[in-house]
């Protein structure tokens, strides 16, 4: 199905980029009008993707390139693309398991993925070792 | 600093605003965490009302304090969050080893006609 509308980004892994990521899908989704609730829901989705792509793919030491991509299909299908380049995942299953968190430092709660899963529709995760990680998110915006 | 520290006796209530993630919870965690050090509360509370955005690196946050918090028998109540912030401790579970208070709605006084 063709989209209705796309816009692409691609940024640096720094952690002032995760409000400016967020706002930007949230800016792009905005002509269709959502809910106050479905934008915050967007929001935070996106920040959880992207911020594990900072914390988790490259690392607080090394920098490099986050892409999102973004598309709107009818019926109101919001379709988020987050990819990194980064270490990927090992074990995918065990990652999005509640409270899991692959961090040893004890300030992460391990509960990205599952707030991923809670605030949208649809998550798809690939990932291979060595070479980085896309999270798709899809979220069906209301009928206004 | 979107923060601001009230320190009385062996009580800490530290106001957070603006927008928490995991780029704005580091100098909250430093900031907060010398307090504790500090003071030793007997009660941390964290006041969530300014805030307008919280994703996972929130919770860290506060789970965090409770442990640092339980480090010296002290405990942490959380107040003021409202909406969206409200779905997020809740899909947590935070509330298993903090004090959750939401924001309570306003109660506007009725004219009662006598
Ligand atoms: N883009 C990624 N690249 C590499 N590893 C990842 C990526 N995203 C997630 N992971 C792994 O999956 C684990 C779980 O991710 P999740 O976002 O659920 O929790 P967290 O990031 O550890 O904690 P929180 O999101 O609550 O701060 C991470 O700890 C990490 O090991
Ligand atoms: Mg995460």
């Amino acid at each position: 199905m063709k989209p209705l509308n796309e816009m692409k980004l691609t940024f640096d892994s720094r952690s002032s980029n995760e409000a400016f990521a967020r706002t930007a899908v949230a800016a792009f989704a905005a002509p269709l009008d959502p809910l106050m609730d479905e934008l915050c829901d967007i929001k935070t989705a996106v920040s959880e993707a992207v911020t594990n792509c900072i914390v988790h793919a490259y690392g607080e030491s090394g920098i490099g390139k986050i892409h999102i991509t973004a598309r709107i299909y009818p019926s109101r299908r919001l379709w988020i693309k987050i990819r990194d380049s980064g270490c990927g995942i090992e074990d995918i299953k065990q990652a999005m398991q509640p409270a899991y968190s692959g961090d040893q430092s004890g300030e992460r709660a391990g509960l990205g993925f599952s707030i991923m899963c809670s605030f949208t529709d649809r998550v798809r995760v690939s990932s291979r070792p060595g070479q980085g990680t896309t999270v798709i998110l899809e979220k069906i915006l209301s009928e206004r | 600093m979107p923060l601001k520290l009230d320190i009385s006796g062996s009580f800490v209530r530290a106001g957070l605003s603006g927008e928490i993630d995991h780029h704005s919870a580091k100098p909250l965690r430093e900031e907060i965490d010398s307090a504790i050090i500090r003071v030793q509360p007997e009660l941390l509370e964290l006041d969530f009302s300014a805030v307008s955005f919280m994703d996972s690196s929130g919770i860290g946050l506060i789970m965090g304090r409770c442990r640092l918090m339980e480090e010296h028998g002290g405990s942490v109540r959380i107040c003021g969050a409202s909406g969206h912030l409200k779905k997020v401790l809740k899909l947590s579970g935070i509330d298993r080893i903090a004090a959750v208070e939401t924001a309570k709605t306003k109660e506007v006084p009725h004219e009662t006609a006598e």
